[in-house]
């Protein structure tokens, strides 16, 4: 390599600009092939960035610190973004109202179905132990789920991919699920993908509307709740036979 | 948009200083959410700053986890041993909990208010 060029890029690899700017970079890219395939659910946007960026991070063999501490800046961003859910939360609160009951057994069933069901199916095919724990809060958001998975004595960062494969999954297959069991209700819609999908099922939520949205967004903080109090309680009991 | 910034930083702190203070095991970015919903309710309502900030950020929430999602550079080793139990736990384990809830959701709400969801 040149050697001015050499100098930029040790320059460049040790700032944070290129991280944070290669992360805007991927997801508008992510959001302009999203919007060119009619906002399909099937190009979902993190998908896209994250394949890009990984793809990126790999064929220049820079390691993920290094990434990250331009990225941080984003990833710190969602802890603002969670207080925010407040606000949508406050203007749909009377339908919520109407609707305590649902809410309250959808909510039970979907995070005791999302922890159990994870663990059982992955040691029914072999997964690790340390695999299976990482596993068990896959439903919740981020942070509490790496909270989740320390605690069980799983590995948080892995937690954090498999929670986002999660949200993924639930962005992009939802629809087609509640179509096929002709659930119409946007209320349980929405609150069902939070249940599931946490934040990336919100944000897909919010795409289709503002209520959906608002369920989706009460889904997530009480799954999150509910999960860390239960969870800890449960996996231990069903892990011990596994290991 | 900076005082609504701030306001949500402010309640993120306050969410977290308790959550660590009483050791509970909700993160304080939730109790923040929870606080604020309850300040929304006692003042009638957020105010038009604070209804286009979180607006905006909650517009590009997708954003917000791509860097964590880009960790799975850590894990290629483990995902690439495993990915047989990790592929179908997650999809089937995401299909279950999707059905499970919306017909809980959907057989509850047909007995409290017959009709009005059928």
């Amino acid at each position: 390599m040149n050697p001015r060029i050499a100098d930029l890029w040790v320059y460049l690899s040790a700032s944070p600009l290129l991280g944070l700017t290669l992360t805007l970079l991927a997801y508008q890219g992510a959001w302009w092939v999203h919007r060119r395939c009619g906002a399909s659910p099937l190009a979902n946007p993190v998908l896209i960035a994250v394949a890009a960026l990984v793809a990126l991070l790999l064929a220049t063999g820079t390691p993920y610190p290094t990434y990250f501490d331009g990225a941080q800046f984003v990833h710190f961003l969602l802890g603002p973004a969670t207080v925010a859910l407040a606000v949508p939360l406050y203007q749909q609160f009377g339908r919520v109202r109407a609707m305590l009951l649902p809410v309250l057994g959808g909510l039970l069933a979907g995070s005791l179905t999302a922890a159990l069901s994870a663990v059982a199916i992955a040691r029914l095919f072999g997964a690790s132990p340390a695999t299976q724990l990482s596993l068990a809060p896959k439903s919740v958001t981020t942070p509490i789920a790496m909270g989740i998975a320390e605690r069980l004595g799983g590995i948080p960062s892995l937690t954090a991919v498999l929670v986002i494969a999660t949200g993924i999954l639930g962005a992009v297959g939802a629809r087609y699920l509640f179509d096929f069991l002709r659930v119409r209700d946007t209320a349980i819609r929405g609150f069902a993908l939070g249940v599931a999908s946490h934040g990336i099922g919100t944000a897909r939520a919010f795409q289709v509307s503002e209520q959906t949205g608002a369920f989706a967004a009460l889904a997530m903080g009480m799954n999150g709740i509910v999960t860390a109090l239960l969870v800890p309680l449960l996996i231990p009991l069903f892990g011990q036979a596994a290991s | 948009m900076l005082a609504a910034l701030t306001q949500l930083l402010i309640f993120q702190l306050v969410g977290e200083v308790i959550a660590r203070g009483l050791d509970l095991p909700v993160p304080g970015p939730v109790l923040g959410m929870l606080l604020l919903f309850l300040a929304l309710a006692l003042r009638r309502g957020p105010d038009r700053e604070l209804q286009t900030t979180s607006h905006t950020l909650l517009q590009h929430l997708s954003l917000l986890f791509v860097p964590a999602g880009t960790g799975i550079v850590v894990h290629l080793d483990r995902v690439a041993d495993e990915w047989l139990p990790l592929l179908l736990s997650l999809v089937a384990s995401t299909v279950l909990t999707l059905a499970v809830t919306a017909l809980t959701m959907r057989a509850l709400a047909r007995r409290s208010a017959p009709g009005e969801h059928a």
